[in-house]
């Protein structure tokens, strides 16, 4: 007798579950360490988003489970992966903020059935990796490329390229290239210098010599980026009138309160800026600077975030809920929307987000603070790095 | 000729923005024997009060630095009391255990309470700009940097060898059971130096914030180099700590002037041969 009610119950709990889901999403990013800043946005953005649109779809309830990965550390992110996958029944993948971590996931989504959605990692190769594969950010050749035309059409034909020594350095480096030559220009030296670079004196001087009429750089967002950005009004090159452009990794908002005066006026090109001026996007700002507690620490993961997260709402629409993951992936190929940072669509062929990349300007504010103001707008850009590694 | 003198004035500029930060460890682990892995914490500390104080209460730079000093020391005087004084002696694994802890910990408050973002310290208009030396302009704040860096170099050195506290902490370290019997108080002396080491790596902190900036993981990020700076040159040697700084700065600069792409290989090469030579550092005393 007891049995039989406990399979009643059993029947009737298991029965309930089959109409109404809680569909698990697990996202990994670094919460904690070093790069918490950037696992804060990317929550920002998750919470914003749900706040915005509800945390039911349909019957199912969507739950995120959060799992922390500090650094770069790719056998660390794909036994997290794997945990989420088997044990915690997670029906998507999402977050991942560097290359490598990604990279190490793809591997296994086909035999789980999983999606992955990048919410930041920026090299190219990501989605040629597993078909499985939506990128809701951005890529470093995306950022680098529109600048190169930017320092053309400011009259400069001479450039010098300092970018740090890793992969995406490498890859802004070899986007700035690509595109300043493609533009006409030259560029007369190509420096790459370690990670952990802090005197960059030398190398200012190095950019002097070199003769160069402006400097395209590329490093790590973060004390290296105040000290490059210092180092070149002090070292008198802003006086002798050489022209700076980068990707807007490095005037990301939560670094402009430290950078001040120092980087009025550099030009950088990137998807989104804070400041962007939309309804969209002021709507967006309102919810993950409640999300996020301090808006001085909003910047660019929480609206990969957030956009990925409009990704995942529209798969599990697609799919009811059900587990398919090639599915789930075929309903967002195309889709388009209006994103805080403007009109995107996700490229059916390459699953990355096409969108407007923005040349922005560092620039007082009235009330004495710094935002990124975005002064020309190169439309629907797709990714030129993916043509470059095949 | 141009490029020499260039190079020249970073790598002299760099090696003593190094000394004025590093000093305080060289005191730790030379005099006191206490391989004080929270060194960079306590320059971190110094960092946060003197942007706290220049920004927040709008103090004026000079103010700001001596809260800065002051503050930390005083922040340190329990930390001292409660957790240093137990390891002084310790095996090297104990106390590396016990300040790499302690390091952690203070990573973990500084994000906490002033969070994750970079903070800096104002300068005050005079050392804002740069000077023009002919050929070349340099920040002024790097020859501030240089002052003050001979500046603490010469009060270390008269400190340890020429004043009678010099000659009582040089006793207390030599062999610290006969020191006390000889009616030197040790505690009292391991307490100043300490707050001394403090206070350097203090002022190092605000000094230095400008090549590296403040933020929680300031304390990790730079150990390395510290260390470096400590092995090379000898612990507990002022003259020692000074050689290697420049020595260190000068090929750290060149190598990243001719040939950025190499990265840190000459310096690490330069400090492996260093040390070959050198086991006990450029100028370090036998035991």
């Amino acid at each position: 007798m007891k049995r039989a009610i406990i399979a009643a119950f059993a029947a009737i709990i298991m029965g309930s579950g089959a109409y109404a889901d809680t569909i698990k999403i697990g996202v990994v990013g670094p919460f904690s360490g070093p790069f918490a800043l950037q696992g804060k946005n990317f929550k920002a953005g998750i919470d914003a988003y749900m706040a915005m649109h509800g945390t039911t779809i349909g019957d199912d309830t969507v739950e995120i489970i959060y799992r922390d990965l500090p650094a770069a550390d790719p056998a660390q992110s794909k036994a997290l992966a794997q945990e989420l996958v088997v044990k915690e029944k997670a029906q998507y993948l999402a977050g991942f903020y560097f290359t490598p971590d990604a990279m190490a996931v793809t591997p296994i989504l086909k035999q789980a059935n999983v999606p992955l959605i990048v919410m930041n990692a920026a090299t190219s190769a990501i989605v040629t990796k597993s078909p499985l594969v939506v990128r809701t950010s951005f890529t470093t050749w995306q950022t680098s490329t529109p600048i190169a035309k930017v320092a053309h059409d400011a009259g400069v034909a001479k450039v010098i390229s300092i970018v740090s020594d890793y992969g995406p350095g490498i890859d802004a480096e070899n986007a700035f290239k690509a595109g300043f030559e493609k533009e006409g220009g030259a560029v007369v030296e190509a420096i790459r210098m370690p990670l952990s670079t802090n005197d960059f004196s030398p190398i200012m001087q190095r950019i002097k010599d070199s003769g160069a009429q402006g400097v395209f750089a590329f490093l790590p967002s973060g004390p290296t980026t105040l000290g490059f950005v210092k180092a070149y009004n002090e070292n008198g090159l802003k006086a002798a009138g050489i022209k700076f452009f980068a990707p807007g990794d490095l005037t990301q908002e939560s670094d402009l309160p430290a950078l001040g005066d120092a980087a009025l006026g550099i030009q950088t090109t990137f998807h989104y800026a804070v400041s962007h001026d939309s309804p969209e996007n002021k709507a967006f700002v309102e919810a993950a600077s409640k999300a996020i507690g301090n808006p001085a620490e909003l910047s660019f993961p929480s609206v990969g975030a957030f956009d990925g997260m409009n990704v995942i709402y529209k798969m599990i629409e697609a799919t009811g809920g059900e587990q398919d993951a090639q599915k789930a992936v075929d309903a967002v190929k195309g889709l388009s929307w209006i994103s805080p940072r403007g009109p995107v669509s996700i490229d059916p062929e390459s699953r990355h987000i096409t969108q407007n990349i923005y040349l922005r300007e560092v620039t007082k504010a009235d009330d004495g603070s710094y935002y990124n103001k975005e002064i020309q707008t190169f439309e629907k850009q797709g990714d030129p790095g993916l043509a470059a590694i095949k | 000729m141009q490029t020499v003198f260039s190079i020249a004035i970073d790598a002299f500029a760099y090696g003593m923005v190094l000394f004025v930060i590093s000093i305080g460890l060289s005191v730790t682990m030379g005099l006191m024997r206490v391989v004080n892995l929270a060194h960079g914490a306590f320059a971190m500390i110094g960092g946060y009060i003197a942007s706290y104080a220049a920004q927040d209460l709008g103090l004026g730079y000079a103010a700001a630095v001596l809260l800065a000093v002051f503050g930390t020391v005083i922040i340190s005087i329990p930390i001292e009391r409660l957790l240093y004084r137990r390891i002084y002696g310790a095996p090297e694994l104990t106390q590396v255990l016990m300040t790499i802890g302690i390091t952690f910990c203070i990573i973990g408050i500084a994000n906490y309470v002033f969070g994750p973002t970079l903070k800096t310290i104002p300068l005050p208009p005079i050392l804002q700009g740069s000077a023009d030396l002919g050929f070349r302009s340099i920040a002024v704040h790097r020859l501030f940097a240089i002052v003050c860096g001979l500046a603490v170099a010469g009060g270390l050195w008269y400190a340890i060898e020429k004043t009678a506290f010099g000659v009582k902490l040089r006793a207390s370290v030599d062999n610290a059971s006969m020191a006390a019997a000889l009616g030197v108080r040790t505690e009292i002396i391991y307490a100043v130096s300490f707050a001394v080491a403090v206070g350097l790596a203090a002022f190092g902190g605000v000094l230095g914030a400008e090549l590296l900036p403040v933020e929680p993981y300031y304390a990790l990020r730079y150990m390395v180099t510290f260390l470096v700076v400590v092995s090379v040159g000898g612990a507990g040697s002022i003259p020692g700590a000074l050689i290697a700084c420049l020595v260190l700065g000068g090929i750290d600069t060149t190598g990243r002037y001719l040939m950025p792409e190499f990265g840190e290989f000459f310096f690490y090469l330069a400090v492996i041969a260093i040390i070959c030579v050198f086991p006990r550092g450029l100028a370090g005393r036998a035991r």
